[in-house]
């Protein structure tokens, strides 16, 4: 029998210095996934090398399948996934767009794959960078749609998808959006959490009715005429309606079991207690803006940051309570929405349509900028927060505002 | 330590790419051990999935997470307090994808910042190479040959901690020895590691280097056009044809120069260049037809001159060429500008000939490039001269002050 002071050691965090891709990929290995696909495009090959030396030092033990393109990629997690096995998928920029008729057809097969989209600008030009048009691209389907912001997070957050995405009533599809670069390609500290603590959290996949299996003889995907699509969509919309609350639970057990507080599961926010206006962003731009927020602060400005992790389900009650108390909310798009209503970015349209609602309707101002990968810098933080100023005194911002833009 | 620490390791692709990530990484790992974070990172326009393309990697040391987040999300910090330049040619300044124009090898440097390079050449040589700055800095040298090795396989001359060992003597506020050494045994598990580091503190060379000290050489450096200069559906002016050149001896028009993209030139790329020798070539345009980057420009009279802002320093020239040396790859730092070999001969062709006598005499270590796989073997020798390594050829069970063992043991 173990000792105390042994399972002390067993059950504690180790740290790693490893990238959020390399964090992804040893949630991978803690979450024991049975099938694994791949297809190399940058900034998500990342996490595919990092599994396959898992695979290749015997540390991890998987089916690992680099396919001969990302449509395939996808179809062979799917099918995986309907025969019961737990799979891990990803991709990036223009090769997510390759599986695009692979990633429709999953959310209504209910299918829970949890995918990792190495955020990436989208062809042409040919550039690396993080823009999230990848990932947004599936905004409409079905897919639960999550940022991080670091490499521990991103560990975490594949744990909390394969739980989430599993669970019965969900089965639905989870991509994690990791911003290229800034966060695949930087390494930094991350505990591990103990394989027991793992196993805790995150029971076996259990397809249970659905799992298609001689012994449970089923047909998935017959064609369907006009008589039963709409029944079919509306079960899709039933479990995105009901996942907000396995999140929760998810959250909590995470807290429980691991020691990690997230508070708020669908976003985090920073220095809002008193905050007049506030910014709003996802993903890795939440550096810059911490920083610029604290000088500011210091000089007196009271700013605060949202940072969405949950991008679908989209959290519309909690932001229309939370964003209704400031004077103006400025939205920073790392995503372009051309000839969307204000010209706007995607997230700031879905803002002002979650706002709509509320009684109380700050301006929302609407910023594009970092696309391409380019750095959201200090001073562009504090010029966007000089504009919300300046709405929340009352001069009306209803264009669409490019920050770092060479003019 | 109240503050950040930013470090860059200026490295050359494929052939470094294992060593920068293992300073940068053994960086941060020393710095947990001591109770502060960081990250490591490379910069990330690079590509440096080609031979011998400047890249950089960075480690960004903090008290705590709060100052780390000033650090994060960035490409590059915009200061550094070491700038570690893995290979000496380097000095010379870096071009890559990330970078538009020639950046000096010690522009982000804080004042009072420190340059390492690893070299077996002498401050006076580093400062031909090395562009002047307006504020002082301290510059060390690691004795040794840059260590080259391929993308699969990793040249472990202990270069990577002799690095991390000069730099905790050199900043010690950021780290200290006893730090990187509990690190190397860790990451390593290696105690001839955890002494070649000790041993490179305990020998570091350096100087205070002043203001205007240097290569007065100013870099050549490009203004990005907005978007509305830019032209629409991302297409870019072709290069515009070339044309004749004027032979200097006889006023004659003829041979061809292709014109060259002025923005993106290439040469840092190169550790070793073509010299040339006019009198023994026989024109059989092998050179010529087979160089990779088209840099060779046929002169009046049929004769083949390396453009050297375009060569990058692969040697298929040399390997192809059917006259024993008669195209010879000399060692980068032996020069000091890019002017035309053709031109230097048809001004003074017996001065020329002893030019190119004396320059074929520093052939640089071939541990790379075509045809070449790694030959560790070969440098055992050179490195045990200045002490980096044993030669071998010791007897079994002598005095024990090994620092590195090249491959050898």
């Amino acid at each position: 029998m173990a000792t105390v002071r042994e399972r002390e050691v067993a059950l504690a965090d180790k740290e790693e210095l490893i990238s959020g891709s390399e964090a992804i990929a040893v949630a991978c290995k803690l979450a024991d996934v049975d099938v694994i696909t791949a297809y190399p495009i940058r900034p998500y090959d990342t996490v595919m090398q990092y599994v396959a030396k898992l695979v290749a030092n015997g540390e991890m033990d998987c089916e690992y399948i680099v396919a001969e393109s990302e449509h395939s990629q996808f179809e062979i997690v799917k099918h995986a996934s309907a025969v019961g096995a737990r799979v891990f998928v990803g991709s990036s920029g223009v090769g997510w767009m390759y599986a695009f008729e692979a990633l429709t057809v999953t959310p209504a097969l209910r299918i829970p794959m949890v995918a990792m989209v190495g955020n990436r600008a989208l062809d042409d030009p040919g550039a690396f960078g993080v823009e999230h048009n990848d990932a947004l691209a599936v905004r409409d389907l079905g897919w639960m749609l999550v940022w991080v912001d670091t490499a521990q997070e991103a560990l975490d957050v594949a744990l909390l998808a394969w739980r989430i995405a599993e669970d019965r009533r969900v089965f639905l599809p989870c991509a994690i959006g990791c911003d290229g670069a800034f966060l695949t390609h930087s390494q930094s500290l991350v505990k591990i959490p103990a394989q027991e603590k793992v196993n805790e959290f995150l029971p076996r996949y259990n397809r249970g009715d659905l799992t298609l299996h001689p012994d449970n003889p089923i047909t998935v995907a017959p064609q369907a005429n006009e008589d039963w699509v709409m029944e079919i969509r509306k079960q899709n919309d039933a479990a995105m309606r009901r996942a907000p609350g396995v999140i929760r639970e998810a959250y909590a057990d995470l807290e429980r079991i691991f020691g990690r507080r997230y508070g708020n599961p669908f976003f985090e926010e920073y220095e809002t207690d008193d905050a007049e206006v506030v910014l709003f962003g996802m993903g890795t731009m939440s550096m810059p803006v911490k920083v610029a927020i604290r000088k500011m602060r210091k000089e007196g400005k009271k700013v605060g940051f949202v940072r969405l992790r949950w991008f679908r389900p989209f959290p519309t009650e909690l932001i229309q309570a939370t964003l209704s108390r400031f004077q103006a909310v400025g939205v920073v798009d790392r995503d372009y929405s051309f000839g969307s209503p204000y010209f706007s970015g995607v997230l700031a349209n879905e803002v002002r349509t979650a706002l709509y609602g509320a009684e109380r309707r700050p301006p929302v101002v609407g910023f594009i900028s970092g696309l391409g990968g380019r750095e959201v810098t200090v001073p562009n933080v504090r010029g966007m927060t000089d504009m919300l100023f300046r709405a929340a005194s009352g001069e009306r911002l209803t264009d669409t505002y490019w920050i770092g833009l060479r003019e | 330590m109240d503050r950040s620490y930013a470090v860059e390791i200026v490295y050359r692709g494929i052939f470094q790419k294992t060593l920068a990530k293992h300073i940068s990484r053994g960086l941060v790992l020393a710095a947990a051990k001591e109770g502060k974070t960081g990250i490591s990172f490379g910069r990330y326009g690079d590509s440096p999935e080609r031979n011998g393309i400047p890249a950089k990697n960075f480690a960004i040391i903090a008290p705590d997470e709060e100052t780390l987040e000033e650090s994060m999300s960035q490409y590059e910090p915009k200061r550094v307090d070491v700038t570690v330049s893995v290979d000496d040619t380097l000095c010379k300044g870096v071009e890559s994808w990330a970078w538009y124009g020639l950046q000096p090898i010690n522009r982000l440097l804080n004042p009072g910042g420190k340059l390492v390079v690893t070299s077996m050449l002498g401050f006076d040589d580093l400062f031909k190479m090395i562009h002047t700055k307006d504020v002082p800095y301290e510059l060390a040298i690691v004795r040794g040959i840059p260590s080259f090795s391929g993308l699969w396989v990793y040249k472990d001359d202990h270069t990577d901690v002799r690095i991390l060992g000069t730099i905790a003597r050199l900043v010690p506020e950021m780290l200290s020895l006893k730090a990187v050494e509990a690190a190397i045994l860790e990451e390593w598990k290696d105690e001839l590691k955890m002494l070649s580091a000790r041993k490179a503190y305990e020998r570091v060379e350096s100087v205070v280097v002043p203001p205007g000290e240097g290569n007065a050489e100013t870099p050549y450096e490009f203004t990005l056009p907005g978007w509305k200069e830019m032209p629409e559906g991302v297409t870019i002016q072709s290069i515009q044809m070339g044309g004749a050149i004027v032979d200097p001896e006889t006023g004659t028009l003829g041979g061809y120069r292709p014109a060259v993209n002025p923005y993106f030139k290439k040469f840092s790329t190169r550790t070793m260049r073509p010299v040339v020798d006019f009198d023994t070539c026989i024109k059989c345009t092998l050179c010529w037809l087979q160089c990779p980057d088209s840099c060779f420009d046929v002169t009046p009279d049929g004769l083949y001159d390396a453009r050297m802002e375009s060569c990058c320093g692969c040697g298929v020239c040399e390997a192809v060429c059917p006259v024993d040396n008669c195209v010879v790859m000399v060692n980068e730092a032996e020069f000091t500008d890019n002017a035309s070999q053709w031109e230097m001969w048809k001004a003074d062709k017996a001065g020329y000939k002893a030019w190119v006598a004396e320059k074929i005499q520093h052939r640089p270590e071939r541990s790379h490039g075509f045809r070449l796989r790694g030959l560790y073997q070969e440098q055992i020798k050179a490195m045990a001269a200045v002490g980096i390594t044993k030669s071998g050829e010791e007897k079994v069970g002598g005095e024990d002050t090994t620092e590195a063992s090249a491959g050898g043991s």
